[in-house]
């Protein structure tokens, strides 16, 4: 039996782009942005969420103004990735995936920014800094400091 | 402007012969991720700035990536009338030096790494007198072995500009697809070339074209797979960030062969710098009518979304990546039916990796014969790894299938990092395993791989020395996968779960003889029963450490000792009084401020305090700290 009505299927890629713009514009999802999306492409809400918490790349909690990531790639872990993670979280007092309390910085790891002949990487706000040692770091993190402090 | 012809090509050629062979000097900055990452923006910057104060007439470009990322930042000059050298590890201050040469000039000496042959000019013979005891590229051990193919534009043209991208032959292969071969033509030639899939699983990419061809239904689609996400391998992000074109013609004549009329490129999140080269290329090539309809006036209408992933390793898996492009979950679904001839929307659809669409337009443009005649018997052409970990030269290579592995670790590599000797290479990612250094003689080819106990793969090749130890390494991946399987099939969920604890257990000291054997047997189990590529290969780096370094799994099971030094809990570290110099640097980087003494007095570690982090081991400049195993 033919059904009544179908939904028409979405663009290809048009939910991953949507939340990629959700992303982008407040750096996290909030819910009032996801029930607008859901309505605008007609597609049910528990769909967009499925689709929201499935991906890492999404947050549903507010972030740090800026973000760190530490690679933790197969070539920056065996040249001491896993070092820098830990003078990381040592430095900012949090472990990965945890905000600051100032709201400064969230710390990430991430499997690979494809810069392995650079290794170990760490990647801030985009971009990435290679060939590194722990005693680099504090030079690197200056930038997520307060813009007041910089300017000291 | 709009391409409609073969002459309208011949136009764009000339132009991009003028920025790419200029009357002036045309100066080249690498400037893909790795690039960037060690300083290859401020080098422009200063380039830029410097030329202009002197008022120095030059082309300055940003290229992508030469390969040769061990020595980044990379500057290529070619100087009219004197030839084309390399320049590597540069520093704003060493281009403020070249500058000062070219406004004289001159190709300085200064941090010359080799002079690049000139093969539209010949200029092979006359480019070596430019620069005395500079060897040419090809001579360099690094490149001595090499065959650029899918390489062959990166790091010499602008990818932002498809005129350069068609001075190098661009585009003569859609030409010759759309205007002079049919479809089956087209796939013919690409079978008979012997090309296989590079994103690892080496399926003949002829036949995968053939099938979706032959499968009824419409509309068809085809899918360019970047979602390059095992970690240690970046093949896909440099050739997508490098010659983007490369990438579209390929996925355009892929289109036509199977009858599609829409692609997707399906780039991973973690790649910005691709996504943007990617997005900028495809309006261009729709600006041009390169993308669009009836393109080159064949009657044949092609349009190309980019699909920007979202950190989901399992969405390289090809029918997860469908189901997240549709807008669902990346999760896979059991094969068959494959895509060819159920995919996107239950439709026919090829994907194929970004390095296999790379290689079509030169199989068009210079025939299968050709390509067939490049590499090994069953394994035809080129591959291309990302050499990366404890080696001496770490990059991008591209090599012909059949070299050896000793080849590409000792020679290409140049041996162990800090002239260290090499154990072991990992290749395949997570779905790989670790090949031990008496293997080396391997050549490397699908067959020959997957016999060893690892896989081909997409390309990422990782070296390890005898500080990396074998247990440690099979844990790592064990995280990554249980941490990327989707959930969805109980083996791979609860077998990489529990082969993940089980493997902590033995870094940790608290493993025993009966727990070997019982890793091996899930692992077995989990490669048999999982739904998809993830799980089907998770365990094999298990299994193939277990295989080839069960003494160490052994030493870290019987007498709790980390041969490599690496597992935590079962090293400890002391500084030796005598060889301590006391300069305190140790304290000052300690995360845990277990480090205590006096300036110039021997400082000491508090085992109570100390997290077994290796920093202080690593700052040492004097080598004053022990690991004790």
């Amino acid at each position: 039996m033919p059904l009544i009505a179908q939904p028409l299927p979405l663009p290809g890629g048009a939910l991953l782009a949507r939340l990629h713009g959700i992303n982008a514009e407040h750096g996290y999802l909030p819910e009032e942005a996801l029930r607008g999306a859901a309505d605008e492409l007609q597609v049910p809400l528990s769909q967009v969420y499925s689709a929201a918490s499935f991906y890492s790349a999404f947050s549903f909690e507010p972030r740090g103004r800026h973000t760190i990531h530490a690679c933790q790639g197969t070539a920056c872990y065996i040249r001491g990735g896993d070092k820098l993670l830990e003078k990381l979280e040592a430095t900012l007092g949090v472990k990965a995936g945890e905000t600051t309390a100032d709201r400064l910085c969230t710390l990430e790891t991430v499997y690979c920014v494809g810069s392995c002949s650079m290794a170990p990487v760490i990647r801030v706000d985009g971009d990435t800094y290679g060939r590194l040692k722990a005693s680099h770091l504090p030079r690197i993190l200056k930038k997520c400091r307060p813009i007041e402090e910089q300017e000291v | 402007m709009k391409v409609r012809t073969r002459s309208d090509l011949e136009m764009l050629r000339s132009e991009g012969l003028s920025t790419l062979y200029p009357s002036r000097p045309r100066i080249s900055v690498g400037m893909a991720t790795c690039g960037l990452a060690t300083g290859a923006a401020d080098v422009y910057d200063t380039l830029r700035d410097e030329a202009d104060a002197r008022g120095l007439d030059i082309t300055l470009v940003v290229t992508g990536c030469i390969g040769y990322c061990q020595q980044e930042p990379l500057v290529d000059i070619s100087l009219p009338g004197h030839g084309r050298v390399l320049y590597a590890r540069v520093t704003p201050d060493l281009a403020r030096v070249l500058i000062a040469a070219l406004a004289a000039g001159e190709l300085p000496a200064e941090g010359a790494l080799a002079v690049i042959p000139e093969e539209e000019t010949s200029e092979v013979s006359e480019t070596s007198e430019v620069l005395p005891g500079i060897p040419l590229l090809n001579e360099l051990p690094f490149y001595a072995h090499q065959h650029k193919i899918v390489l062959r534009n990166s790091g010499l043209i602008d990818p932002t500009r498809i005129e350069e991208y068609i001075a190098r032959d661009g585009y003569q292969a859609l030409a010759r697809a759309l205007l002079d071969l049919t479809l089956q033509e087209v796939i013919d030639e690409v079978l008979h070339s012997g090309l296989r899939g590079r994103g690892g699983a080496g399926f003949p990419t002829g036949r995968k074209w053939q099938i979706c061809y032959d499968a009824p239904g419409q509309p068809k689609y085809v899918i360019c797979n970047g979602d390059e996400g095992d970690p240690g391998a970046y093949m896909d992000r440099t050739v997508l960030e490098s010659d983007p074109y490369n990438v579209i013609e390929g996925l355009t004549i892929a289109g036509y062969a199977i009858g599609a009329r829409e692609g997707y490129i399906y780039v991973r999140d973690e790649y910005p710098l691709a996504v943007e080269r990617v997005t900028q290329a495809v309006a261009r090539a729709g600006e041009l009518g390169l993308l669009g309809e009836d393109i080159l006036g064949s009657g044949f209408d092609f349009g190309v979304t980019i699909v920007r992933g979202a950190g989901a390793f399992v969405c390289g898996e090809e029918t997860a990546l469908i189901s997240s492009i549709e807008g669902g979950l990346g999760e896979p679904r059991p094969r068959p039916p494959f895509p060819a001839t159920s995919g996107l929307w239950g439709q026919p659809t090829v994907i194929n990796n970004v390095k296999t669409l790379a290689t079509v337009p030169v199989i068009i443009g210079r025939g299968a014969d050709w390509y067939a005649s490049i590499g090994a018997e069953g394994n035809a052409g080129t591959v291309v790894f990302s050499l990366v970990g404890k080696v001496a030269n770490t990059g991008l290579v591209e090599v012909p299938l059949g070299l050896t592995l000793h080849d590409m670790i000792e020679s290409i590599g140049g041996g162990g990092l800090g002239g260290r000797a090499v154990k072991a290479v990992q290749t395949g990612g997570p779905s790989g395993g670790c090949l031990p250094a008496r293997l080396f003689d391997l050549p490397i080819s699908y067959e020959t791989l997957t016999e060893a106990g690892s896989i081909m793969g997409s390309g990422g090749m990782v070296v390890m020395d005898e500080d990396t130890c074998m247990v440690d390494v099979a844990r790592y991946f064990l995280a990554f996968t249980m941490a990327e399987s989707c959930g969805k099939c109980t083996p791979c969920r609860e077998g990489t779960r529990y082969m993940h604890e089980t493997l902590t257990r033995i870094v940790e000291g608290e493993g025993t003889p009966e727990d070997l054997e019982l890793l091996e047997e899930v692992a077995e189990w989990v490669k048999a029963a999982s739904l998809c590529g993830l799980g089907q290969t998770a365990p094999n780096p298990v299994l193939s450490t277990l295989r080839y370094f069960r003494d160490e799994y052994e030493a870290h099971v019987t007498e709790k000792r980390c041969p490599a030094g690496v597992c935590r809990a079962l090293i400890r570290f002391t500084i030796q009084p005598d060889v301590c110099t006391g300069c305190g640097l140790c304290l000052r980087e300690c995360p845990a401020g277990a480090i205590s003494g006096e300036k110039k007095e021997p400082y000491v570690i508090d085992q109570e305090l100390c997290t077994h982090c290796r920093i202080c081991y690593d700052v040492c400049p004097v080598g004053a700290i022990e690991i004790v195993r």
